[in-house]
């Protein structure tokens, strides 16, 4: 291993920016690391570490606006930050490959994928048409592509999020360049789509013996993939060694404190316990049998249905997690009880009383009792109001306070979200994502409602910013009484501080009940598999999940929305033929209000957790590799999509 | 020993970073839009001939209808700084006085073309539905005609006067406006806040006063010096044809009309209102570029 050679030598790297007054801001202030052939090295920061700048430059290539100030980038010896714009060119593609991080935007929607893979070696000279398809194919089973033959003929529409990411890796091994820079490649999936890609990643790095530059912001992703772990910080590296010693054995502050805010894996007990202090009469919100989607309602039943039959009961002063994988609906399941989307049936509750199903039927009362807070603070604040201004509207509009009055108010509900009052004449342009995402709460804060949709309103923010948030979301709980509605696709954060959790698949709830109930056996078979996908920040992680049955089953097939049965069937390891793909599963009620959506019964759903569990811990002991339990039967019936 | 320490320091100080507000900026970056030496003189061409608008009268050497030359078509002489034009009067005095009426006139028409493209546009965009229907293809239709052809029929059936040649080009240029106003309402409109300002209640007037206009404000801004430059042209165009302002009162594109038999002789009578011309309308175009270049906008930017 110390024998290998080294491919990349970063020495002194320094890169600035230049302001519109000509002065120079450094971003990346002087780093120096190695990779050698076949070594996967992680840069680890935060947004602004300038891990990306970084990584670009072993293309030789900065962002507009940006240029090289000092140092040397060696690739095979050669500096590309001095080399002749032509010899760049043919180096990008050919010896360093670079894949962004959400694979949609790098394709073409207009060429089919397998033109797309093998352009860049094509062009490059390295193969000719047919050897470079040859060699895509090949990577496509690498890649453990479905239908890995004729997926190049498809366009990228056709397949599905975490495939195209795998594409995207393939393109950029096409050419079997030195390295591959790999930025925030599974940032932007679900953790069941992540883990599949992650996987895959892991596979075809080993199989090819590359060597990339891995650039994340995950510790617990970087712990799967990454050999050797630079961690930065404001373009300076804080730490370095190889992933045993960062992850095990970390030295510096700032990276112990990065590992803190590494969310822990959901474990019964993470919950809260709430006081009776806000306990009333009625819950604060109720939803009932609730049906909702877009495109029109014809006989009460909308054109495309996203959410079907849900009920779910908010708590006074309860914070209540949906969670969920992207398209669930968790998302919908908010804007409906904002009344942003009417329902096509079903009763929302307002404290006792029916809410009607349109905003502009609700009295302004009813309005400002439940505020929706937008996932994205950057379109959800006015770019041309001042902060005081965004605030002091709700103020205004529903409580009439004005003038020295508003002010006073404003100050004081900045100082809720902690905030310096004299961010009050400040725009949203002049503060940092996390403060933006204070300031989204606070708008919503001010109208003092009784219960907070919060959508997403930590996935964009970083995970020490995020994890502030959070903390600062459960001191307003304790302090106002307010209910939340707490939607995520990120359990661990869910289960950090929610009360109750609902777990929605396809637009149907699986699984709710009392967190610590939640995430104690025995489980829905989807949120089993929701929670083993979370990574865990230790080595070797992912290869002791891929072991578990219901891992093998449920990455490999996609959502599928159906109208009867249970829509976790298709990648359910232990599906019932017959039943489960034909009859919607009743709900099986246990103590304390959890509930299981599921045709098993809870006996059987407690011995396939205690089968899991077996497998997880003495998988080499146990069967050689043979799973012991039931295979879903191979030749099933086409599942019924609308 | 000291190096050690110096690690502990910098360690310290990243901790307490994080511990305050993260990644706080300093002070808020400066508001003011900072134009390049081109946007500057731009800005003195066109305040120079606004001051002509006003004070013109008052300065020009003679009255715009005096026949005071010696002779037509001259060459500067005496107090005739640019000369004669067709008829003998002083050039001089013809630019000065027809600054107000080329000026004045587009500017009153592009602000009426503005008032009614942008109260249409965005309460198409807000409403939608078959208001924005409607609207839509009624300024489609108008929008397909030739806005010289357009304004030649009107002007013929209704006689040229100063009201009939602003009504026409505010009417002809508020479709274009429109279209504009339109699109960016639309965008605004699907944005998140204005959806916030929706889910607390706000009525559609308070939603295009605080939530549209003002982020529609600067996009508009820079397009009405485009459009303003473009009704020069027009209202130019309709008296180069004989049916804008009408004789003997002066008008830049008139005057060059006018004098066009005068360059056979030599004569600069004809250059110098096509130069006023020229100067206002580049200089307003360098001030647009300028300003959407400094405010971010993407397509300036991509044109620089």
């Amino acid at each position: 291993m110390e024998q290998r050679e080294k491919l990349l030598e970063v020495k002194g790297l320094r890169i600035s920016a230049t302001n519109d007054d000509g002065v120079e801001i450094p971003i990346v202030k002087g780093v120096d690391f190695d990779i050698h052939k076949g070594e996967v090295v992680a840069l680890i920061g935060e947004s602004g570490s300038g891990k990306t700048t970084i990584s670009l430059a072993s293309l030789a290539y900065t962002k507009p606006g940006l240029h090289f100030a000092g140092g040397e980038v060696l690739l095979n010896g050669e500096d590309v930050l001095t080399m002749a714009p032509l010899r760049t060119r043919e180096i990008r593609g050919a010896n360093v490959a670079y894949l962004a991080q959400s694979a949609a935007a790098t394709f073409n929607p207009a060429i089919t994928i397998g033109e797309q893979v093998t352009e860049s070696a094509v062009l490059h000279g390295i193969f000719d048409q047919e050897d470079a398809t040859r060699r895509a194919v090949e990577l496509y089973h690498a890649l453990e592509l479905p239908d890995a033959d004729r997926i190049g003929f498809r366009y990228p529409h056709q397949v599905s999020g975490g495939q195209l990411q795998r594409l995207m890796a393939a393109m950029a091994l096409c050419g079997r360049p030195d390295l591959m820079v790999l930025d925030e490649p599974t940032t932007a999936l679900d953790v069941t789509t992540q883990i599949e890609v992650l996987k895959a990643f892991k596979k075809v790095i080993q199989e090819e013996n590359s060597a990339a530059i891995y650039v994340t912001h995950d510790l617990a992703v970087v712990a799967q993939v990454a050999d050797h772990i630079v961690v930065l910080y404001s373009g300076e590296v804080m730490e370095q060694g190889s992933a045993d010693q960062i992850i095990n054995n970390s030295q510096h502050a700032y990276t112990k404190r990065l590992m803190a805010a590494v969310r822990p894996t959901p474990t019964a007990g993470m919950g809260v316990e709430v006081g009776s202090e806000h306990d009333r009469e009625h819950a604060a919100m109720e939803v009932k049998d609730m049906t909702a989607g877009y495109g029109g309602i014809v006989d009460g039943e909308p054109k495309v249905p996203v959410l079907r039959d849900v009920n779910v009961e908010v708590k006074n002063g309860h914070v209540v997690g949906v969670i969920g994988e992207s398209g669930c609906g968790k998302s919908t399941l908010a804007r409906v009880m904002a009344g942003l989307l009417p329902q096509a049936r079903g009763e929302i509750i307002l404290e006792g009383t029916e809410l009607e199903g349109a905003l502009l039927d609700r009295k302004r009362e009813e309005l400002q009792k439940v505020q929706f807070v937008f996932q994205m603070a950057d379109t959800a604040l006015n770019p041309k109001q001042v902060i005081g201004d965004i605030i002091g509207r709700p103020l205004e509009f529903y409580h009439g306070f004005k003038g020295k009055e508003r002010h006073a108010k404003v100050t004081e509900i900045l100082e809720m979200v902690e905030l310096p009052a004299e961010f009050a004449s400040r725009y949203p342009m002049e503060l940092s994502g996390g403060q933006k995402q204070r300031v989204n709460m606070a708008r919503s804060l001010a109208a003092n409602p009784e219960v907070m949709l919060c959508d997403e309103v930590t996935s964009a923010l970083d995970s020490i910013v995020g994890a502030n948030v959070i903390k600062l979301l459960t001191a307003l709980r304790d302090k106002t009484g307010v209910s939340f509605v707490f939607i995520s696709h990120d359990l661990s954060t869910v289960a950090s501080f929610a009360d109750e959790i609902v777990v929605l698949y396809a637009g149907r709830v699986v699984e709710q009940g009392p967190t610590d109930e939640v995430l104690t056996p025995p489980f829905h078979p989807y949120t089993r598999l929701l929670i083993s996908s979370v990574p865990e920040m230790r080595l070797g992680w992912l290869e002791d999940t891929m072991k578990k049955r219901e891992m093998a089953v449920g990455i490999a097939k996609g959502v599928e929305i159906t109208a009867v049965g249970c829509p976790f069937y298709n990648r359910c390891p232990c599906g019932i033929e017959g039943t489960c793909d034909r009859q919607t599963p009743p709900v099986l009620e246990l103590e304390d209000g959890h509930q299981i959506t599921c045709h098993l019964s809870v006996e059987r759903l407690q011995a396939e957790e205690a089968e899991t569990q077996k497998i997880l811990k003495g998988f080499e002991k146990l069967g050689q590799g043979k799973p012991t339990a039931p295979v879903a039967p191979t030749a099933r019936p086409p599942v019924q999509t609308i | 020993m000291t190096d050690n320490n110096d690690m502990k320091t910098k360690e310290e100080e990243v901790i307490a970073k994080l511990d305050t507000y993260d990644e706080l900026p300093d002070a808020p970056p400066k508001r003011r839009i900072k134009l390049s030496w081109v946007g500057k003189a731009s800005v003195a061409v066109v305040a120079f001939w606004l001051v002509i608008c006003i004070i013109g009268p008052s300065i020009a050497p003679y009255h715009e209808m005096d026949m005071e030359g010696d002779d037509s078509f001259l060459d500067a002489y005496d107090n005739f700084y640019l000369g004669t034009d067709y008829l003998g009067r002083d050039t001089l005095s013809r630019v000065i006085f027809g600054a107000r009426n080329t000026i004045g006139i587009s500017l009153a028409a592009t602000l009426l073309a503005y008032a009614m493209g942008i109260t249409l546009g965005i309460l198409a965009a807000v409403k939608g539905g078959w208001i924005d229907m409607g609207i839509s293809r009624v300024n489609d239709a108008i929008l397909s005609l030739p806005t010289i052809m357009l304004g030649l029929i009107v002007i013929a059936a209704l006689g040229s006067s100063i009201p009939i040649l602003v009504g026409t080009a505010a009417v002809i240029y508020a479709t274009s406006v429109f279209r504009i106003a339109r699109a960016l309402g639309q965008d605004i409109m699907v944005q998140d806040f204005v959806e916030a300002a929706k889910a607390r209640g706000e009525g559609v007037w308070w939603i295009i006063k605080a939530e549209v206009l003002p982020n529609a404000a600067m996009p508009l801004a820079t397009d009405f010096g485009l459009r303003l430059v473009f009704v020069v042209l027009f209202i130019s165009s309709l008296s180069f044809l004989g049916l804008g302002v009408q004789p003997p009162a002066s008008d830049w594109g008139s005057m060059v009309r006018e004098n066009l038999g005068g360059l056979t002789y030599g004569s600069y009578a004809a250059i110098w209102p096509a130069f006023a011309i020229a100067t206002f309308t580049i200089a307003i175009n360098l001030i647009v570029d300028d300003i959407s270049a400094k405010s971010g906008g993407s397509l300036a930017k991509k044109m620089v």
